[in-house]
């Protein structure tokens, strides 16, 4: 049976791990490529890096990054953050990354999923979404959730599909940093409308957030970042906890 | 240990190395196929779409080169689908090694499976003193189980996890990405 996946996000800047609070209020919490291993030998089942930074240098250090993770890492790792180029994902995966992440980048020219698609295979091209509820409805935001859009959520993840993403992964802008569970409902109509993967982020604070998101969300796999970087939420003791909730997890 | 990875411009192939190298084997990355033909092992990756990775085969004339190799072979994942008969996937031709047609899976589950799920019924020398575990896969198309199944897992039906005819091996999951477990597997190919 294919399990429910458990994976930390990395986000990066400046080539070190950082994690902001409502995308803001950055706190330093280490090495990328030793927290990666950390995790893998934890029992995380894949690991996203987020890169946040905005340097001239971003796309050099980013393949870099990439380089000595994959040397160095038995477990998939799929890379985001202003990837929008069929170039850009031609680097990233030449350096041993496993998927890539792409938002705004799509959200401003949807054809970039079909180009992805089409040159490197459904399986490595994940849409990532973020949204937030607006008056009764989600509405999905920009460049790390700065902008907000007049686009639905659920109308622009059935398009993604349609375009040939091998997974969505949405987060929760008014979830996330909150660490008071992930958007559930929300989730569940993404799963029922779609059917590719959907990795729920955006909310994690305690173990049984991650039940609920697998049980009620219909999640494929839960993704967080503050709660297993400070070590609040260790992975082995989660996933143990989740197969005794009866969720297929790898053990 | 001459290990040569067949570089056709198919898929991500760093990842396939660096498992190696953590074995402690510098793999050889190649489309030459003098160089192909002479190692000792190969192994023949591949991720994307199977109708425009067999034409690179074609065009690069190494469709014929793979097929004759004698000594132990490794396709990984759409390397792996390549080698049988045919695929879905654009309606191609493949190798032909394995007898059997590799299909789309059923929209009854979400495709592309993405995650780990449980290999079962090992055999052979491959899976030498593995017990079943979990492995890593990402794909949308299938190869049946068959009498040349030396591995299975399932996903809305049971399917080919792994499959062996001769020298020639072929696995569906990563083992690249599949952990210590994974290493084992890679191991094991290397001491056939």
């Amino acid at each position: 049976m294919l399990t429910k996946r458990i994976i930390p996000c990395l986000d990066i800047k400046d080539g070190r791990t950082v994690k902001g609070v409502n995308f803001v209020d950055l706190r330093d919490a280490g090495d990328p490529v030793e927290l990666a291993q950390r995790y893998a030998v934890e029992g995380a089942d894949e690991l996203v890096f987020l890169d946040i930074s905005a340097t001239e240098q971003k796309r050099k250090t980013l393949a870099d990054l990439v380089y000595n993770v994959a040397e160095k890492l038995n477990i998939p790792f799929t890379v985001g953050g202003g990837i929008s180029s069929v170039e850009d994902v031609d680097i990233l995966l030449q350096n041993g990354a496993d998927k890539v992440s792409i938002n705004s980048s799509a959200v401003k020219r949807p054809e970039l999923i079909n180009e992805l698609v089409a040159k490197f295979g459904s399986q490595c091209i994940v849409v990532a979404i973020d949204a937030k509820h607006v008056d009764g409805q989600w509405k999905v935001h920009l460049v790390g959730g700065k902008v907000a859009t007049e686009i639905d959520l659920f109308e622009w993840a059935k398009e993604a599909e349609q375009r040939g993403a091998g997974e969505i992964l949405f987060t929760s802008m008014d979830n996330d940093g909150t660490k008071n569970g992930f958007a559930y409902e929300a989730l569940a109509k993404l799963s029922a409308l779609v059917n590719i993967p959907i990795i729920a982020s955006g909310g994690a604070g305690n173990v049984h957030h991650f039940t609920e998101t697998f049980k009620i969300g219909k999640a494929d796999a839960a993704l967080a970042a503050s709660v297993f970087h400070f070590k609040e939420i260790e992975i082995k003791g989660l996933k143990e906890e989740l197969k005794s909730e009866g969720i297929p997890v790898r053990l | 240990m001459k290990l040569v990875i067949i570089d056709y411009g198919a898929g991500n192939i760093q990842s396939i190395k660096f498992a190696f190298q953590r074995l402690g084997v510098e793999a050889l990355l190649s489309n030459d196929s003098e160089q192909i033909k002479n190692a000792d092992k190969v192994i023949f990756p591949g991720v994307g779409e199977a109708s425009s990775a067999m034409t690179k085969l074609w065009e690069s004339g190494l469709h014929d080169v793979i097929a004759d190799l004698k000594q132990p072979v490794l396709g990984i994942c759409l390397g792996m689908q390549l080698m049988c008969d045919s695929s879905e996937e654009g309606a191609t031709k493949g190798l032909g090694i394995f007898n059997t047609d590799v299909v789309r899976f059923n929209s009854d589950v979400k495709v592309p499976q993405i995650g780990w799920n449980k290999i079962e019924n090992l055999r052979g020398d491959l899976f030498q003193g593995l017990e079943n575990d979990y492995i890593y896969l990402v794909h949308s198309f299938y190869a049946p189980k068959t009498i040349e199944s030396i591995a299975t897992s399932t996903y809305g039906l049971e399917y080919s996890a792994a499959l062996q005819k001769d020298n020639f091996y072929g696995v569906q999951f990563h083992p690249e990405k599949s952990g210590t477990y994974g290493a084992k597997i890679l191991s094991n190919f290397l001491a056939l």
